[in-house]
């Protein structure tokens, strides 16, 4: 049987025209993917079962006793952090952000240590954007900007950008213009029309010269920014400016380097002085297929897209302090809930330390490196594989996942819903 | 088997030509009925003003740009929050509040029924997702039409059918409920950073003008015999002598249908402005109001503003950028491809700016001079003019001269030269507002027949109980009263169930979503034409299947069939 126009449940891009083939209930070849969406697709490598710490080792246990101890833990912890969020669907977004406010807990997720800083930069100047497919058949100029989509995002380029075809491009191959900005010359940089190397934490000086000589003040630029010459800086602008249509892509190479926020609000402030002469937009390449989603859930329920802590009740946002990272490294938190991501790969030491001293309970269909730290690991039904759920494209885009298996795993919307209602009871 | 029976209550229900009438009302399983048994559960309303649920036939609640809103705004989100309480979730935000902010706050003020007012196609599971989370009224959506390019090309062939069958086809697929033009063509053209000026401009590359689209659409729209009629938001939004392209624009639109009207102009306000530039600038609310007195085919909302902090959203992107390049603050944006964008920015209305004054005096205006209630219902395009908990206000500057001259007298000093406001005797009554808020909404959507916006044998018992007595309140002198009572019900009823009680929200209810599946031929079914699958396949980046919006996205599915002329 081959399941058609499968959504890849990788990364934001969130390519929905993916062919599985799946025979005696097992995948046997994918097409459309790439290399890692297929891995995705192909893994299975799961957990069999809920299983419990007992010692240095693990005990086998029933969903039943899991979810229990899931929720009894949680109800008892004083400060209770539920992060995670951005590799499962909606539906079970909305179930964490109701656990959280029935616990007074703090839920935050993976943005926190990704594009947190461009969220914080939007909430200062806001954010110009459109959807994948207003590029793909406009822009005549394409800008990757610390992120290098060829290892992370592979197909962002072939159904969006370079590859892509497009409406009003005669020949898009030729016709659309490729600028990698970068530290170091990546592999995306060597399809690029033009690459900007730039000296490791120079991207706002960069930012601020384009802005200058966007502006027409050319004259203020020294011979060389953060190693760019101004030649090359001057090209860049007036590419952009000649541009009919701009696209700006940025990754965490700009966002959690030095200068953080303030490097995606000087981007963004470019991009609004170039709306002045052109068409431009800027969007950020968000990783997990549904980070976005978790920004979108959390904030029509609680107004804002992570770190939420609802210890007062009401929901309280103040990232440096209610986001997970903080929350760790201060010792806070008493209990943690991690759903659908792997903090333990991607947290500070002290953080760990911290998570390895507190129950930890992980809901996640696959061991990975927090399942060291966690006390009860409860595996689930992978969305887009044999759950159906609502994920949200890194351009706000929302997609309902296929189901290309059926398994007998309860999705994550169903355990946390369990676990929500014991909670419920008891409260 | 359900009972309730309301006693004493002092009905104004326009749709039934009643007005302030004593009775009793019957609800049995969420619906009014001609009587109830002695089992049914008794209020006494103690005479006090009874009116069927609001309806809000224009506002921004839920989707994309509405959450963005709120994404960009923690500022916002910290100046009105709420903590879990009983039944009841969190709530943050005051120009853009949470789903649950924006749900429990209309209750609170016997609203019931809302109706978005702008879901881009592409991304209407957004819109039906947060829907799901606005739990105490039952929702429906607008959908954008304004840059749709296959309607564009189907106009350009000449071809009104095809037109019908794309917005037939949307409108199934995505779950909505009306066809909604904002800035038509120009959301198009802002895909390229420009604009169209007015009526008569060609959208670039596609080359129809936007009095094409007005006129194909409203003619496709007839066509499906939807409920709605066309929902237009005219171009050239906001800018100085716009109101000749508001009257241009009207001046399209011919007497189609006989239920209803053909056109519905909505945020009329931020379209009736004169002069040449902002120097000069000036209201034009009586030659707009004068030209809608004459055409039944047209049904207006105010659009008002009011004085303070809000946020502006639309799916007019152009206009948005001429905003923020007025106002500097932060600017957000959002195309859609193949259909239309959006855009946002956070406003202050002030008194002392003399723009500001006068666009709250025109909104006003309209109302006043709009001699028909059916034709000028009350909004304020929430939250673009402000918050929708600035209603009750605004009823009462309608119905008192009074409470107008001593707001007047507080703005910019300059005001009364460039507005008619202050020579406006008129004072609205209880039945013009119960019209303007619910009865003329119901009307102007076609849900009446659904059993929406009255009370009689049938309807949802969707009821709000207002703790006002008509017979001791005198809305031109006791304004104070009007706003506080119709900021807080005593009882706000949804099918048939105490939801809010003197401020307080009372359950976790369960909305209904409306939506619209207009029957068309095989020949009509895009689904299954060639072209259309094909152009979908190569310029959409979401596969064709996977775009319509499933019926796991609706909570109580309410699908209105047609059965369209093609």
């Amino acid at each position: 049987m081959i399941v058609k126009d499968a959504v890849c449940p990788f990364c934001g891009c969130l390519c929905d025209d993916i062919e599985v083939e799946v025979e005696g209930n097992r995948v046997v070849a994918v097409a459309n993917a790439c290399e890692l969406g297929t891995t995705k697709f192909m893994c299975e490598e799961r957990l069999k079962g809920p299983i419990l710490r007992d010692g240095d080792g693990w005990k086998e246990i029933t969903y039943d006793e899991a979810i229990r101890y899931a929720a009894d833990t949680l109800l008892s912890a004083e400060r209770p952090l539920l992060y995670g969020w951005s590799g499962t669907h909606g539906e079970a977004q909305c179930v964490g952000v109701h656990m959280a406010e029935l616990i007074r807990g703090v839920i935050d997720n993976t943005s926190s240590v990704c594009h947190g800083p461009s969220i914080l930069a939007i909430q200062e100047v806001g954010h110009p954007g459109c959807t994948l497919g207003v590029v793909k058949n406009r822009a005549d100029l394409v800008i990757y900007w610390g992120s290098n989509p060829i290892d992370a995002h592979p197909r962002h380029l072939s159904r969006y950008t370079r590859y892509a075809d497009g409406f009003f491009l005669e020949n898009a191959f030729r016709d659309r213009k490729v600028i990698v900005v970068d530290i170091r010359r990546t592999q995306t940089a060597n399809i690029a029309d033009e690459f900007v190397q730039i000296k490791p934490g120079g991207d706002y000086a960069v930012l601020s010269a384009l802005r200058a000589i966007v502006q027409g003040k050319t004259e203020t630029i020294p011979r060389t920014v953060a190693g760019v010459t101004r030649e090359q800086l001057v090209r860049v602008a007036n590419l952009c400016k000649g541009a009919k249509f701009g696209a700006v892509y940025f990754g965490v190479g700009l966002t959690m380097t030095r200068g953080k926020y303030k490097n995606i609000r000087n981007a963004i402030e470019l991009v609004s002085e170039l709306s002045r002469h052109t068409k431009f937009t800027i969007s950020a390449m968000r990783g997990h297929y549904n980070v976005y989603g978790s920004n979108e859930v959390n904030t029509w329920m609680t107004g804002y897209p992570f770190g939420i802590d609802f210890s007062r009740g009401i929901a309280f946002y103040n990232p440096g302090e209610t986001t997970a990272v903080d929350i760790l490294a201060r010792k806070e938190c008493d209990a943690a809930l991690i759903v659908g991501s792997d903090p333990a790969a991607h947290f500070p030491r002290r953080c760990l330390e911290h998570l390895a001293d507190i129950p930890v309970i992980q809901i996640d269909p696959y061991p990975n490196a927090t399942t060291a730290f966690c006390n009860v690991q409860i595996p689930v039904a992978v969305t887009g594989i044999d759950a159906v759920g609502t994920a949200y494209r890194m351009d706000g885009v929302p997609i309902r996942t296929r189901r290309v298996l059926s398994t007998d795993y309860p999705s994550d919307e169903e355990v946390l819903l369990r676990m929500y209602t014991l909670m419920q009871g008891a409260r | 088997m359900n009972e309730l029976l309301i006693k004493n209550a002092c009905v104004i229900d326009p749709l039934r030509g009643i007005n302030a009438e004593t009775m009793d009302i019957a609800i049995r399983d969420g619906r009014i009925v001609e009587e109830v048994s002695g089992a049914a559960e008794v209020i006494d309303a103690h005479g006090a003003l009874t009116l069927p649920g609001g309806i809000d036939s224009h506002t921004h609640i839920c989707g994309t740009k509405v959450n963005f809103g709120r994404y960009m705004s923690p500022e916002d989100m910290r100046a009105g929050r709420t903590p879990r309480r009983g039944p009841l979730h969190a709530t943050s935000g005051y120009s853009v509040p949470t789903t649950y902010g924006n749900s429990y706050r209309y209750s609170v003020m016997g609203y019931t029924t809302l109706l978005e007012g702008a879901m881009a196609p592409l991304e209407a599971r957004h819109t039906h997702e947060e829907f799901t989370y606005t739990p105490l009224q039952d929702t429906m959506a607008n959908v954008l039409f304004d840059g749709n390019w296959g309607v564009m090309e189907a106009i350009r062939d000449g071809d009104i059918k095809r037109v019908a069958a794309i917005i037939a086809w949307t409108l199934r697929a995505v779950k909505g409920f009306g066809v909604k033009l904002t800035n038509p063509g120009g959301t198009e053209a802002w895909q390229w950073g420009k604009n169209v000026s007015c009526i008569r401009d060609p959208v670039p590359y596609f080359e129809v003008t936007p009095a094409e689209i007005i006129r194909s659409v409203v003619e496709a729209n007839e066509l499906l015999h939807l409920p709605h009629s066309v929902h237009l938001h005219c171009n050239n939004l906001g800018t100085p002598g716009n109101y000749t392209c508001t009257l241009g624009s009207l001046g399209l639109i011919p007497d189609l249908n006989r239920k209803r009207q053909t056109l519905y102009a909505t945020h009329v306000q931020f379209h009736a402005y004169g002069g040449s530039g902002w120097r000069d600038f000036c209201s034009k609310s009586e030659p707009i109001a004068r030209f809608v007195n004459m055409r039944p085919q047209i049904v207006m909302d105010m659009g008002q503003v009011m004085f303070g902090k809000t946020t502006t959203m639309t799916a007019d992107g152009p206009m948005e950028f001429n905003l923020y390049r007025l106002h500097h603050d932060k600017w957000s944006n959002h195309d859609v491809e193949l259909e239309t964008g959006s855009g946002i920015i956070p406003v202050i209305y002030r008194r002392k700016n003399l723009v500001n004054s006068i666009m709250w005096a025109i909104g006003l205006e309209l109302a006043l001079l709009t001699k028909s209630p059916w034709q000028c219902l009350l909004t304020t395009d929430n939250p673009n003019g402000a918050p929708f908990v600035r209603y009750p206000e605004i009823i009462a500057l309608l119905m008192s001269k009074r409470y107008r001259d001593a707001e007047f007298a507080t703005v910019h000093p300059d005001t009364a030269a460039r507005v008619p406001l202050p020579a406006i005797e008129r004072e609205l009554d209880w039945y013009e507002i119960a019209v303007m808020t619910r009865a003329g909404q119901a009307k102007a959507l076609g849900i009446q027949d659904l059993g929406k916006g009255h009370l009689g044998p049938g309807a949802e018992a969707d009821i709000a109980i207002y703790p006002l007595r008509i017979d001791e309140v005198d809305p031109s002198t006791d304004y104070r009263k009007v706003i506080e009572a119709f900021g807080r019900t005593e009882y706000t009823i949804k099918r048939g169930r105490v939801v809010a009680r003197r401020g307080e929200c009372l359950v976790d209810g369960s909305n209904a979503t409306f939506w619209v599946r207009p029957k068309v031929s095989d020949a009509y079914d895009m689904g299954k034409d060639p072209d259309f699958i094909e152009k979908f396949d190569r310029y959409y980046t979401v596969r064709m299947r996977n775009y319509p919006v499933q019926e796991e996205y609706l909570n109580r599915n309410r699908c209105i069939e047609t059965e369209a002329a093609i």
